[in-house]
């Protein structure tokens, strides 16, 4: 196991006895809907090559938290925003930032399965292709080397050509996820990942998350206890818009400080 | 007689009359095109097809119009498919949603309703008179481009509408820019949508005669259109002036043209339902 502290007194920061620098910083980050608090102020570290588990009730935030990474929520007319989030140890909600560069940094996946309509070859190398890369020899290998790490290559290296589409859900997400790895982004959020796959194409993807974490930071949304258990190192429990527990995730589930979290996590409520 | 009874009756009543009401519609559409093809099937050759106009009825042919409506399908096409489409994706990506855009909203909608007749006042005063382009195939092009763009900003709207937002995020999520995403994303993914409402405006623009007239084209042109500042007749506009002649000969040499006119008009329309069929199975 990793040196890492045992128990993380909420509020604070997670962690100095650990050298590396924190991946993502929030400082008291406040988001509306119009008149709706949907994140009543939340601070949180989270650490490069680790996966953070997002837990909590529907409605608690979570999804929204996460889109905050990749400002994903700048499309939603109604969203307005307080505090101040750093990655990489940059302000990402300052007006100067790139937000096409940031998301090159941030990649995303989604609960839905959204290849584009078209063949699996072109899915993945969309991101370089919107970059203005044309190296075609660049961009081969960089497919075929996604498609490798997704574990997706022995299945589909016949059909680069066909439309995405055709795939099963779980073949379809594992491109999503390959699609994101093709940009070489440092972090990946994803929101409920496998909530739309089978078991065993959701412990294909589980097992894809903890191979990433060695290169990659990753942020993972999950309904799913058993999930969250089984891939995460750090656990965070939200409920209506407020940060409850954050810690290690061996602490979460075994020994929570807070009621409310052993309630939800033993499945009493939500 | 119990309440399942009941409701089956129910269910075939609506039935016959759902049909009754298809076939009323089907068989009258079926009598006059049949008429029209007792009248004037015997009319048509290649003959008629590259004569022109004539005072003769056997003489006379439908070359000037037939050049005229094409000539006015392709400049309203130019100017009408960029301008709509333009606008569409600026209503439904970057215009903000609030009481403007609403109102914006509703009156395009109205504007489709308008009578053509309007819209040929509309292109006398602006187009003929304004900028002076005269009783040109231009003018003409203008005014029907007027007239059909509201169709073709709603089609437009609806087609980017149904592209699924997933498919938008994920474009984002890589770090696409707006455009960019419209461009790779949204566009080739509501392409057979957007085709298919201009393809069917256009088809709707060729049959339009009133505001034509009223823009000044003419029931006699000796020579086909070659250029857009030229003078020009339609094939409504023939068909119009040929039924108005005492002479049985022009009787069914309308009928004729009317025969090349439908044709026209099934040709796009096929063409729309050719797009929309293959559009829907690549959203699938």
């Amino acid at each position: 196991m990793e040196t890492v502290i045992e128990q993380i007194p909420l509020e604070k920061t997670i962690d100095s006895s650990l050298k590396k620098k924190n991946k993502i910083e929030v400082k008291n980050v406040k988001v509306w809907y119009d008149d709706f608090n949907a994140i009543k102020g939340i601070d949180m570290n989270i650490k490069p090559n680790t996966v953070t588990a997002f837990i909590g009730p529907s409605g608690c935030g979570k999804s929204t938290f996460l889109r905050l990474f990749n400002r994903m929520n700048d499309y939603v007319e109604s969203f307005k925003m307080e505090g101040d989030i750093k990655v990489n140890g940059k302000n990402i909600y300052k007006k100067k930032v790139n937000v096409e560069e940031l998301r090159k940094e941030i990649g995303m996946v989604f609960q839905k399965p959204n290849p584009f309509p078209k063949s699996i070859f072109d899915n993945v190398a969309y991101g370089l292709k919107i970059q203005g890369i044309t190296d075609k020899q660049l961009i081969e290998e960089r497919v075929i080397d996604c498609l490798k790490q997704v574990a997706l290559w022995d299945e589909v290296k016949d059909d680069l050509k066909k439309s995405a589409m055709a795939l099963s859900g779980g073949q379809q997400q594992r491109l999503c996820i390959a699609r994101t790895l093709a940009v070489q982004p440092s972090i990946i959020l994803m929101d409920e990942p496998t909530s739309a796959l089978d078991p065993i194409s959701t412990a294909k993807v589980e097992e894809l998350i903890f191979k990433l974490k060695e290169k990659y930071t990753i942020v993972i949304v999950t309904h799913n206890m058993q999930q969250a258990s089984r891939i995460s190192d750090y656990t965070a429990f939200f409920y209506l818009g407020e940060l409850i527990e954050y810690g290690k995730t061996k602490t979460i589930f075994t020994n929570p400080e807070k009621k409310q979290t052993e309630n939800y996590i033993t499945g009493r409520f939500g | 007689m119990n309440s399942i009874q009941k409701n089956r009756l129910k269910d075939q009543l609506f039935k016959v009359w759902g049909i009754g009401c298809t076939l009323f519609g089907l068989i009258l559409l079926a009598v006059f095109i049949g008429d029209i093809l007792i009248d004037g099937i015997m009319r048509i050759d290649w003959k008629f097809i590259i004569d022109l106009p004539s005072r003769k009825p056997e003489k006379a042919g439908i070359y000037t119009a037939l050049m005229g409506s094409i000539w006015i399908l392709l400049l309203t096409t130019v100017i009408a498919f960029p301008v709509g489409v333009a606008a569409g994706v600026y209503l439904e990506e970057y215009g903000k949603k609030n009481k403007f855009s609403a109102i914006l909203e509703i009156n395009i909608s109205n504007l489709a309703g308008v009578p053509s007749i309007i819209y040929g006042l509309l292109g006398l005063e602006v187009f003929v008179r304004i900028m002076s382009l005269g009783a040109s195939v231009l003018a003409g092009s203008l005014t029907l481009s007027l007239l059909i763009l509201p169709i073709i900003i709603v089609a437009t709207r609806e087609a980017i509408k149904a592209v699924p937002k997933t498919v938008k995020d994920a474009s984002f999520a890589l770090g696409a820019s707006k455009w960019q995403t419209i461009w790779n994303q949204v566009l080739p993914a509501s392409s057979g949508g957007i085709l298919t409402g201009v393809i069917l405006a256009l088809s709707r623009a060729v049959g339009e005669t009133a505001p034509l007239i009223v823009v000044g084209a003419l029931a006699y042109v000796p020579f086909a259109p070659e250029s857009p500042m030229d003078e020009f007749s339609v094939l409504p506009i023939q068909i119009f002036n040929w039924i108005s002649r005492p002479q049985h000969g022009f009787i069914e040499n309308a009928a004729a043209a009317i025969i090349i006119l439908l044709l026209i008009t099934f040709v796009m329309n096929g063409i729309a339902v050719y797009f929309r069929n293959k559009w829907q199975k690549k959203l699938k």
